[in-house]
């Protein structure tokens, strides 16, 4: 699985990219995320070497706090081997020169873009998240005083507006991502764009979860073991996506699965969208079918 | 004031020093109308932000009957508590419908926001809420999630009013609420709002510029010329005996049928 080829960290770069005094202005930023679970807290973000939308606050956060001892793992979309996924875990190769890993169990510091693996996390891990919008009130009031007196104050009933629309024309809550939650009952968070298939991980998780928005010059912070509830309708109550099909390749029925079309006709396959996960489970079903030939 | 819900006493708030209310007093009773009459830039919309706070007051006080437990000077709530206020307590109702409105959500979003505001968590309760307070504004129930773009002024002006009523506030603000509607329409929505009054045992408080208007909802009236009141009284005696200048001038420039 660790087929990455190594990369030689360039000494030309400060370690981690960022100087010094970025990341400490960073990590205090995230100490006080850490310390209000949920709660946005401004930081300087800075010019990165790809443009914002791209996951600069993501980068950012991972760049503040990764250390020479850490193994590094990026999700893109689930996968480890796309375009974004390779050339972020080049970049923090070359600048810090530190392990990289496409195992979730191995990886220390885990930049994502929009899943959580499929693989439980434990304690001691950081999943790190890209955000693109990091205020969840912004679409309801575009006045940012304003939506700072909202969250002061946990006005927040009105969010539900968003799902009462939903219902009135779908007959269900149609959001299946980015999908809003209170954080240890008293913040509201976007959760950034993953699936709601995964804001149940987000509950109680023992990973310490980072939100880095670049543009929006944001972080914050899921800490371990924290409480986070979806918001929904008493009589609506909060549901995750199921699939009739199972993965095509490993046949799980547990995981999220991506559609993909294969041909004019409209032929289609389902496909886990962890490839760490789903690969792990067709080495173990390949083992389990010929163990003597591993031998 | 004692009996009073609401109680403004020398309430000051201008803009630049010149423009806005200076020194209004008056007290307003449980379901009581009161039409706050006088030409365009006389502080009549001031007034109605500066007592629900919405543009703090400069000098003066204004009380409010908070939980029926006897006035309280505003200035002593803290910003939670206004706010808590104007959201269940207090309806608001602006001149033009799409200020008040949410324009991207349908009308039974529009109407159920409070209702969720305040920590109502079940769909079908809010869903027959909004359905009910739009049949009685009478507006069809199968319009329900229509936007409210889809709606004419008139629905509009009245699907405002409904989603301020739905907490059953006991103090509703209504700024010119007539005055971006036709003639027909106006005297639709006058009934409707009359009705509404003695039905809820609303207590109002009107801007107008329409005496129409005070003359048929308002139990009394402010008369306002630069800033500040000239004339204030019962609604009859001020339209029909007019003591100030100014009032006699308005009074008189009523076309005569």
């Amino acid at each position: 699985m660790n087929a990455s080829p190594h990369v030689e960290r360039d000494a030309h770069y400060n370690f981690g990219y960022l100087d010094e005094s970025t990341k400490r202005m960073l990590r205090r930023a995230l100490l006080k995320a850490v310390a209000i679970p949920g709660y946005q807290v401004p930081f300087g973000s800075r010019e990165m070497p790809l443009p914002y939308g791209w996951g600069t606050g993501g980068i950012q956060v991972t760049a503040s706090l990764i250390g020479a001892q850490d193994v590094l793992k990026v999700i893109d979309q689930g996968s480890d081997d796309t375009t974004n996924a390779i050339n972020i875990r080049r970049f923090f190769a070359r600048v810090t020169g530190v392990r990289t890993t496409e195992s979730t169990p191995e990886a220390s510091i885990v930049p994502t873009r929009h899943r959580i693996p499929e693989t439980p996390l434990r304690e001691g891990q950081i999943m790190v998240f890209q955000v693109p919008i990091s205020e969840p009130l912004r679409w309801l009031e575009p006045s940012e005083t304003e939506t700072r007196t909202m969250h002061a104050l946990a006005e927040y009933g009105a969010m539900h507006v968003r799902l009462y629309e939903d219902i009135a024309h779908h007959g269900h809550i149609a959001t299946t991502y980015d999908y809003p939650v209170i954080v240890n009952g008293r913040y509201m968070m976007r959760p950034s764009p993953i699936p709601k298939f995964d804001n149940p991980k987000l509950d109680g998780n023992p990973a310490l979860m980072l939100f880095g928005a670049g543009r929006e010059k944001r972080v914050y912070a899921v800490p371990p073991y924290t409480r986070v509830a979806s918001l929904d309708f008493e009589d609506h109550p909060f549901t995750v996506e199921r699939w009739s099909e199972c993965c095509d390749l490993c046949g799980s029925r547990e995981s999220f699965l991506d559609e993909i079309i294969l041909d004019d006709q409209g032929t289609r396959r389902f496909v886990c969208s962890d490839t760490e996960y789903c690969g792990q489970r067709q080495a173990a079903q390949a083992h389990d079918a010929a163990p003597e030939d591993q031998a | 004031m004692t009996g009073a819900l609401l109680s403004v006493r020398n309430l000051t708030r201008t803009w630049d020093g010149v423009h806005g209310c200076r020194d209004v007093s008056f007290d307003l009773h449980p379901g009581e109308v009161l039409c706050v009459v006088g030409e365009s830039g006389s502080g009549k919309s001031t007034l109605l932000q500066a007592l629900s706070w919405q543009a703090e007051p400069q000098s003066g006080s204004v009380w409010y009957d908070v939980d029926r437990a006897g006035l309280v000077d505003l200035a002593t709530l803290t910003g939670a508590q206004r706010r808590l206020l104007a959201r269940t307590d207090w309806g608001f109702v602006r001149q033009h419908a799409r200020d008040g409105l949410r324009m991207q959500v349908s009308a039974g979003a529009n109407i159920a926001e409070r209702l969720m505001a305040v920590g109502q968590r079940h769909y079908g309760t809010l869903r027959e809420a909004a359905s009910g307070w739009l049949t009685r504004m009478e507006i069809d129930a199968a319009r329900l999630d229509e936007a409210p773009a889809a709606f004419s002024g008139g629905m509009q002006q009245r699907l405002q009013i409904a989603r301020n009523l739905v907490t059953h506030p006991r103090l509703v603000l209504m700024d010119e609420p007539t005055a971006s509607l036709d003639v027909s329409v106006q005297a639709r929505l006058l009934d409707l709002l009359r009705q509404l009054v003695t039905d809820l045992r609303l207590a109002a408080i009107i801007v107008t510029h329409d005496l129409a208007v005070a003359r048929l909802l308002a139990q009394r009236t402010l008369v306002m010329r630069g800033g500040e009141v000239v004339e204030s009284g019962l609604t009859d005696q001020i339209l029909d005996d007019p003591q100030h200048p100014y009032t006699q001038l308005l009074v008189s420039s009523i076309l005569q049928s």
